[in-house]
């Protein structure tokens, strides 16, 4: 191993090691070995800081700009679970989950599959909090994924009567058990965002505000989170709807996803075809289907 | 530097960071700015709103990219999917070069998100270069590097930060963004006159400049370009423009962002110590005498 290498595995190990609860660096590394020693062995102390407090001051950074970064992609969950357990939980997430893509983005990547693995985090509302997660990572793909170009109305109806359909790659179906779109809306109304360069996270942990929400009601929810100029919308969709595009997104050709439909509705044959029909005119209206991809994959979200 | 292989041969002046706060100004009044700089890694994504806000910039102004992610000084290899999508948006915004950090922050695929100083060893340096090159190869612009702010100074490092600056820029024949807030910020935490370093930089080699504010805090200081540039920095500043010519010159200003105007302000008062473009190409004595008769 190169001592580069050797030398940026000792001190990313001290860098994300989880702060105390005071946001010190810990006096003690998680195999007990003492950090004021490997801070001597990796840092230079000068007429001011020791070595102990020069490395502190990057430790103190990385989880600032990670706990900020997170915080502001889940309001939503920090709404739901309370900001006392909110700043537990996501120190817990982060700790287990370090980010390993390049871009920020991606941090909550594993939040939904991690709370499923460790569910007293959200005991108190697991499914409510699950379903949030997933709204809120729905929207953090949607506001940023490809757009492909939407189909004329010439070539819809050649895919329609073809039998098949690929829906935009932003569009994320979710079929939810709280009405969690309501409430994120309210929560975003008051977040806002920035971009920036500088290797200083000090003081962004101290502007959020967390204010107390109603809980909404259960009740089953048939989401698509797209968007439209540029603007993340949610929208309601029936369970019918919702199906039927779930089977496009899923690959299935429009005749096989409409026969399961007709055969599991029956005697609503006519009703249903004069909704299917007014769906699809709003959803071609809103560039929803983009021409097949030989490799299809779904993109819809269900609840375990 | 004036127009040269390492920025393109451009000839830009002093521009700003292109900043969330300011993007409905920026649209709807059309400033007059002489370019602006984007973090590159918030474009590299699939489509949506900050892309569909790049193209309407690029259509009315020159766009340069600095990244906040490469990691030249991390030991892993480079980031396929990271380069890929890189290259992606140079094709877009035209950039004619491309800058990012002297640093590392990343190991074994797990990314602190911050500027790690580099040990200043040359085993570091080496496999740095290397690292620029493979970049510059894959990207085909001239790539860059930005010296950061350090808080900590490390017991295996064999140079100073601007000797090893120096050795990587020659082995990676690469240019240079010299951040001179940063050199600020490091000389009062490492304890050096901030001024050996900036006349030690090989001035043919810099690209472009960085200025910004930052914090002091009890026993250091902090980087974080949410003040105006301190007198110091201006000092320091004036010493490199001495040195180098006209160059490129970008403001950073990324947390408590005043208005649109402020900033531009303040990014303009580089022009005092800017010399004109067309003298630019004189040595320093003869500009100043072109400068008077004019």
């Amino acid at each position: 191993m190169s001592q580069l290498l050797e030398f940026q595995r000792r001190l990313s190990s001290a860098v994300m090691q989880p702060l105390s609860r005071g946001d010190r660096m810990r006096r003690s590394a998680r195999n007990q070995a003492s950090m004021e020693r490997e801070a001597e062995a990796l840092v230079k102390p000068n007429s001011r800081l020791s070595s102990l407090e020069r490395l502190e001051i990057y430790n103190q950074q990385y989880w600032f700009r990670i706990l900020s970064c997170f915080a502001e992609d889940f309001p939503g969950l920090r709404a739901v679970v309370g900001r006392a357990r909110f700043e537990r939980l996501m120190r817990a997430y982060l700790a287990e989950c370090p980010s390993r893509s390049f871009t920020l983005r991606n941090l909550g990547a594993q939040l939904e599959a991690w709370l499923r693995r460790n569910p007293e985090w959200i005991r108190a509302a697991e499914r409510l909090a699950l379903d949030m997660v997933r709204l809120e990572w729905a929207h953090i793909e949607a506001f940023d994924s490809a757009c492909e170009p939407a189909l004329t109305p010439a070539e819809l109806e050649r895919g329609l009567a073809g039998g098949r359909l690929n829906l935009q790659p932003y569009i994320r179906l979710l079929e939810l058990r709280y009405a969690v779109d309501d409430l994120l809306i309210e929560v975003h109304n008051r977040e806002h965002s920035e971009d920036t360069s500088s290797n200083a996270a000090q003081d962004r942990l101290t502007r959020s505000r967390v204010r107390s929400y109603a809980k909404p009601l259960p009740g089953a929810v048939y989401l698509a989170v797209h968007r439209s100029d540029d603007s993340v919308y949610y929208k309601r969709l029936e369970p019918v709807a919702y199906q039927i595009l779930e089977a496009i997104g899923a690959g299935r050709s429009l005749r096989e996803a409409l026969d399961a439909l007709l055969a599991h509705n029956e005697g609503r044959g006519t009703d249903m075809i004069s909704s299917v029909q007014q769906w699809f005119a709003n959803w071609a209206e809103l560039g929803w289907f983009c021409r097949p991809e030989p490799l299809l994959l779904a993109r819809t979200s269900r609840y375990a | 530097m004036p127009a040269n292989r390492f920025n393109g041969f451009t000839d830009y002046g002093a521009g700003i960071g292109l900043r969330i706060p300011h993007y409905r100004h920026i649209l709807e009044r059309k400033p007059t700015v002489e370019w602006f700089e984007i973090i590159s890694e918030n474009y590299m994504i699939d489509g949506g709103r900050p892309l569909t806000i790049l193209d309407r910039i690029l259509e009315q102004y020159r766009v340069v990219q600095h990244g906040v992610s490469m990691y030249f000084g991390s030991a892993e290899p480079l980031n396929r999917d990271h380069l890929r999508r890189l290259k992606a948006l140079v094709r877009r915004t035209g950039t004619p070069w491309l800058s990012d950090h002297l640093c590392w922050g990343s190991v074994d695929g797990r990314y602190t998100h911050d500027l790690l100083p580099m040990p200043y060893t040359f085993e570091a340096a080496s496999l740095t270069a290397e690292k620029i090159r493979q970049v510059q190869d894959f990207v085909e612009v001239p790539v860059v590097v930005e010296n950061v702010s350090s808080y900590a100074e490390f017991h295996m490092s064999e140079m100073t930060e601007w000797e090893f600056l120096n050795e990587v820029v020659e082995q990676a024949d690469c240019g240079i963004l010299l951040d001179v807030n940063n050199i600020y910020v490091s000389s009062q935490n490492h304890e050096f006159d901030p001024f050996t370093y900036v006349n030690a930089v090989p001035a043919e080699r810099v690209a472009q400049i960085h200025i910004a504010g930052h914090s002091k805090y009890e026993k250091y200081i902090l980087d974080t370009h949410d003040h105006p540039v301190i007198d110091p920095v201006w000092a320091l500043y004036a010493r490199a423009i001495e040195r180098c010519g006209r160059t490129a010159t970008l403001l950073e200003w990324d947390d408590k962002i005043p208005s649109f105007e402020e900033v531009h302000a303040e990014a303009l008062k580089a022009t005092r110590y800017l010399p004109a473009p067309e003298y630019s190409f004189l040595p320093a004595s003869e500009r100043m005498a072109a400068e008077a008769v004019r």
